[in-house]
């Protein structure tokens, strides 16, 4: 088993899928039922071939694993891919999640299911190369051919206004993306390589690292998303399809913070430093700006779009608080809200099927004919909300303690989150939940059906498992964060003693 | 044995929670309060084998839990004297609420929620208490925050208790900002959140006899290098933003009273003997720094007096049976920050300890009349109970004896209240504290008060004519034994735990029983001191104490109309008690308007004017522009084409001449 190419494997086995999908012709309900089948199959089993990387996986080593390298392109550039303790985990929440959208999508989407359960696979590969990347051009390809399936997903199968929101998010994330290629292509020429093990041990100039760190936060800005780079998620999430607005909230704002991590903190560290009071504002502001705009909203698609930015917030706080609190809490918040926000999408998904509208006030007392759904929406509004006992609660405290090391200024601006927080996240669960059931048009929901329950039991469990007991992820985190702040720490000491000779 | 303490209400709030519905209400009935009573048992047990025995402080091992970098927090049960008091409390008074709750709660059709509830809310509470590190602290704090939120809107479709749960919970919120930022900085000042630890690295800053003051800076909090003492206090002051928080201490008090929405069983348990005393508890647990911080003790000490007064005084004109109770228990739980304020932590949590049994004892036995008046919460609706409901009346008088400390001065003769309530008033007097003698003087008065509303409440519920329909009186009955049995047992506490523990909790073997589990400076002679005040000092209390039931009985029994002129003549004043000093409508406008305004001027200028409108939406509109004008040429006309065709030849020639010419 030590020579299989397992995360290849994991990578390319949804476009297997995907290939399977394609000969199926999409013209009877027994070709539908077929298509799904397929993909929820592969889903299951790209997600159990992830669960053997985490159990192969080899929490003492802090360098890359299971590492893979073919020559494929010339001048060097190399089909190179790897896990190590920061990367692994998104693997897993990848592969874990996709079955969950797969499910999600079940009865929702009637048309040109073919179609769109190919675009979920690809999405699928291409989300999972992404972190598994060991070379930064292998690494742009799969960053950027992600949004090609995604834009799909999003403008054919999105709500009214599918098109201008679709729009601002390729337009977005293509400026980001073109600053991106241009400093990849500057690397390559000043280092000669692009080889990502190699680059983290290259240094650059500094002059040339301010540059390049911005080019780079650009991009992952955008994908993060930060304030005031963000407007484009309120509008993606609410035109998106359940699924779609899970895998944009669980995975793909992820890539930004894994960005953050895999390159701008240890290739460009005298950057990341001298930004770090840039990076530390606009999280604040995001923190509190967001959070207050979420207070104010209609449309619960939009509410937890806007709570995701908040979030999103401590990620970046965390990482440019440069040390192991702070970058250890970042990376379980991502896993977290990877799990807290894609779940409350979902209980939205839920009820939009049901209803067909976002609109809070279209909602009130659903808690007297769905008390299941009740019970699940609490947890998760509580996880998002960062009740200690769930996930919420470790990223966030260890995030902000991680800041209070760094500054204080910013952990005293950064903990007002959790007084509003609880505002805006309480007050949707009010209204959409409690309260007498007076709408004649709510009194025929049903409550969660066995197919819902199998979406959402498996994220309440792990939401409330993770809360009690986050030693396995820290466990799998620990060294290569250690090794990740060693290598920031040696550069800038490195630099600071030649500024003084 | 501890681990059975701490997890059987879990297990019963799982087992009600995930199947109470298909075990039925009796079931989920039956086996929460039975796990809670073995519970409670065994924490007596616990508590006469750690307090009446040399027994070490003892930490047992649960799970791992955070471990980050210098970040060390592990799930651990931590055992000494301040834990197992608090476990009596909280296990005795919750048994007993869940056996009360049976017969209270009898024609709710959501009992097994409710006591699924009430289990989770004891469980989280018992993990406070327990607690080894800040962390599990802060996740029992939480815990009972969200019990506390589940519970007060307990009924859902009452807006008032929805908008009600969600103040709790946000307000709590504000102290817990607080809180988080105090552990920060405790795991900055001393490496660690373990409690262990940081009470040994706090031993080490006692200065020593003679030496010098150690100034150097240690720790910069927003811009200012600290040296220990004042980044001592700081901290301090962050935790016990934590503690105004949960203990409803002014300004963070409001969601108190609201919190009476919910049933009156939770309002015995939550809002009166356990969840609201966390604070207190948390203080007195961190009694080693806060005994280092002189400054932080002085705030404390006058944010306790005047939420003392302040609620008092408000408690005076209510007419809400449950709401005069829930401001008597703000101002107690002045009292007990007075105490702590002054070095006095002992005090503090023997004042803690009678309180939960009488205060239960009348929220318990408010919830018996509200039960007998179906569903009257109005006092102004009420009167003339006393022979109807005889069992009742007097667990309410036991109630009140206690609560007003009455008691014979200079003697051990006196209700639960009169030792502790007394001890705190006295140790006011003898504090070394900037603002001991304010303090005192608010004490006192706010003793005065007291025993005004506790007098006001019994006369107006049970004396004088009935006010009520003649319908509902004819429905009044007695409670059932299933509800007057806890209200017993409550009584007895309230009449005998005074007597029967001072001597442990503040006297003579103060060392024996709490051993390391308090700790106080070598100068803090506060436990001596307080013996030794002028007789007129351990008079005030009970002359306060007779006063304001001399004035209730001349108010309510003797000329009832002395209250209406009385409000009619000051009716600014008045109108300002009866309002709350108009704490609520000063907080809607200053937090809650404004938090709105700026959400919605952020997101409809912020993000829809601002951002969009130079971003995506501008860049858009603009290459419309200029796509629309460049379509105007086009406009199909031959001399449009031939005169622009013109102007090109003429401009190209004359670039190519001058050009050329150069």
């Amino acid at each position: 088993m030590t020579d299989w190419p397992i995360l290849s494997t994991v990578t390319f086995l949804p476009l297997v899928g995907a290939f399977l999908i394609l000969l199926i012709r999409d013209d009877s309900d027994n070709a539908r039922r077929n298509i799904r089948n397929v993909a929820l199959l592969t889903t299951v089993f790209t997600f159990i071939l992830s669960l053997f990387v985490w159990a192969g996986f080899d929490n003492g080593e802090a360098g890359f694993q299971m590492v893979e390298k073919t020559d494929w392109l010339d001048s060097g550039i190399s089909y190179h891919m790897g896990v190590d303790g920061i990367s692994m985990l998104f693997v897993v929440l990848t592969a874990f999640l996709m079955p969950l959208c797969i499910l999600a999508s079940w009865e929702s989407i009637q048309s040109r299911v073919k179609e769109y359960m190919i675009a979920f696979l690809v999405l699928e590969t291409l989300m999972i190369g992404v972190f598994c990347a060991l070379d930064i051009v292998l690494f742009y390809v799969f960053f950027e051919a992600g949004l090609i399936p995604m834009f799909i997903i999003i403008g054919v199968w999105g709500g009214k206004r599918r098109v201008y929101a679709s729009f601002k998010f390729f337009l977005y994330t293509l400026l980001g993306s073109v600053l991106m290629l241009l400093a990849i292509m500057a690397m390559f020429w000043q280092s000669g390589t692009t080889d990502i093990p190699t680059l983290l041990t290259h240094d650059f100039p500094a002059s040339m690292q301010t540059w390049l760190w911005l080019a780079f936060f650009a991009s992952f800005a955008v994908k993060m998303p930060m304030w005031p780079v963000h407007t484009w998620l309120p509008d993606a999430h609410v035109e998106a399809p359940t699924a779609g607005s899970v895998i944009l909230a669980g995975i793909l704002l992820k890539m930004g913070g894994y960005g953050f991590l895999r390159f701008s903190l240890p290739m460009f560290p005298d950057a990341s430093l001298y930004f770090q009071p840039l990076v530390f504002a606009l999280s604040v502001i995001a923190i509190i700006y967001t959070s207050l705009v979420a207070l104010m909203q209609e449309d619960m698609k939009k509410l937890i779009a806007y709570s995701s930015v908040a979030h999103m917030g401590y990620v970046t706080m965390g990482i440019f608080a440069l040390n192991q609190e702070g970058i250890q809490g970042a990376i379980f918040q991502m896993l977290s809200h990877g799990l807290v926000s894609s779940a409350l999408f979902l209980c939205v998904g839920v009820i939009y099927d049901r209803m067909h509208t976002r609109e809070i006030a279209a909602y009130g007392g659903l808690v007297n004919n769905m008390p299941k759904y009740a019970v699940a929406f609490l947890i998760f509004t509580m996880a998002n909300v960062g009740l200690p006992g769930t996930s919420g609660f470790v990223g966030e405290f260890l995030t902000l303690l991680g800041a209070f090391k760094a500054n204080t200024w910013v952990a005293l601006f950064a903990t007002t989150g959790v007084i509003l927080s609880a505002g805006y996240a309480l007050w949707l669960y009010r209204k959409v939940v409690f309260g007498a059931l007076s709408k004649e048009s709510l009194k025929s929901m049903l409550d969660l059906s066995t197919r819902e329950k199998a979406i959402l039991y498996p994220l309440i469990a792990f939401t409330i498992l993770f809360g009690v007991y986050p030693a396995p992820v820290f466990d799998v985190t620990a060294n290569s964060v250690q090794a990740l702040i060693n290598n920031v720490t040696v550069s800038l000491d490195a630099a600071q003693s030649a500024a003084a000779n | 044995m501890y681990h059975a303490i701490v997890f059987l209400p879990l297990l019963g709030f799982l087992i009600a929670g995930l199947f109470g519905t298909a075990l039925g209400a009796k079931a989920s009935e039956y086996i929460t309060s039975g796990l809670l009573v073995v519970s409670a048992v065994l924490s007596w047990i616990a508590f006469f084998s750690v307090g009446f025995s040399p027994a070490e402080t003892l930490s047992i091992p649960v799970l791992r839990f955070l471990d980050s970098g210098g970040m060390q927090a592990d799930w651990a049960l931590r055992i000494d004297t301040l834990t197992v008091v608090m476990l009596v409390v909280v296990n005795t008074v919750s048994a007993l609420v869940h056996i009360y709750s049976i017969g209270y709660m009898h024609h709710d059709p959501h009992r097994p929620r409710f006591f699924a509830y009430l289990s989770l809310f004891t469980f989280a509470m018992l993990m406070l208490v327990t607690s080894d590190n800040l962390v599990q602290m802060f996740f029992g704090w939480e815990g009972v925050g969200l019990a506390s939120y589940l519970l007060i809107g307990f009924w859902y479709k009452k807006p008032s208790a929805n908008a009600a749960a969600i103040k709790a919970f946000v307000v709590n919120r504000v102290g817990d900002f607080g809180f988080l930022l105090g552990i920060f900085g405790v795991f900055v000042l001393f490496g660690s959140v373990d409690l262990s630890t940081i009470f040994a690295t706090a031993a080490s800053y006692v200065p020593a006899e003679g030496a010098q003051e150690n100034t150097a800076a240690i720790f910069n909090f927003l811009g200012h290098d600290l040296d220990r003492a004042g980044a001592l206090t700081v901290v301090c002051l962050l935790l016990f933003m934590g503690a105004m928080g949960k203990s409803a201490q002014v300004p963070l008090h409001t969601w108190l009273p609201d919190a009476m929405e919910g049933p009156t069983p939770v309002s015995a348990l939550i809002h009166a003997a356990t969840m609201v005393t966390a604070g207190v508890f948390m203080l007195a647990r961190m009694s080693p720094i806060f005994e280092l911080s002189h400054t932080a003790l002085t705030v404390v000490t006058f944010i306790g007096a005047f939420t003392a007064f302040f609620a008092a005084t408000v408690g005076l004109v209510q007419n809400d049976i449950k709401r005069v109770i829930a401001y008597s228990t703000c101002s107690q739980l002045g009292y007990m920050f007075v105490a702590l304020g002054m070095g006095f932590y002992s005090a503090a949590i023997f004042h803690l300890f009678t309180h939960a049994f009488f205060k239960a004892l009348l929220f318990l036995g408010s919830g018996s009349v509200i039960h007998a008046v179906s569903d009257e919460q109005d006092m102004r609706k009420m009167g003339g109970l006393r022979r109807l409901i005889p069992v009742t009346y007097w667990m309410m008088i036991i109630g009140t004896l206690a609560l007003t400390g009455v008691g014979i001065p200079a003697t051990l003769i006196g209700t639960a209240g009169f030792f502790s309530k007394d001890a705190i008033i006295e140790g006011a007097f003898v504090g070394h504290n900037a603002v001991a003698g304010f303090a005192f003087t608010l004490l006192v008065i706010a003793a005065v008060f007291t025993s005004f509303y506790s007098w006001r409440l019994i006369f107006m519920t049970f004396h004088g004519q009935p006010r009520a329909t003649a319908d509902v009186m004819h429905h009044v009955h007695e409670s059932p034994p299933v509800m007057l049995v806890p209200l017993v047992l409550l009584a007895i506490g309230a009449l005998f735990a005074g007597v029967v523990f001072h001597d442990y909790f503040i006297g003579a073997s103060y060392e024996l029983f709490w051993k390391t589990a308090l700790f106080t400076l070598a100068d803090n002679h506060i436990l001596h001191d307080f013996h030794d005040v002028p007789l007129w000092v351990k008079l005030a209390p009970f002359v306060a104490m007779l006063v304001g039931f001399l004035t209730a009985w001349h108010f309510y029994i003797r000329s009832p109309e002395t209250p209406k002129n009385l409000a009619a003549s000051h009716r600014g004043l008045y109108a300002f008690l009866l309002n709350k000093w108009y704490f609520d409508e000063l907080f809607d406008f200053l937090f809650v308007r404004s938090a709105k305004w700026l959400g919605s001027f952020l997101w409809k200028k912020g993000d829809g004017w601002f951002i969009d409108g130079l971003g995506p939406d501008g860049i858009s509109a603009r290459v419309i522009d200029v796509t629309n004008r460049a379509v105007r040429f086009q406009s199909g006309y031959m001399y449009h084409y031939a005169f622009v065709m013109l102007i090109g030849v003429a401009a190209f020639l004359s670039w190519m001449m001058l050009g050329s010419s150069f």
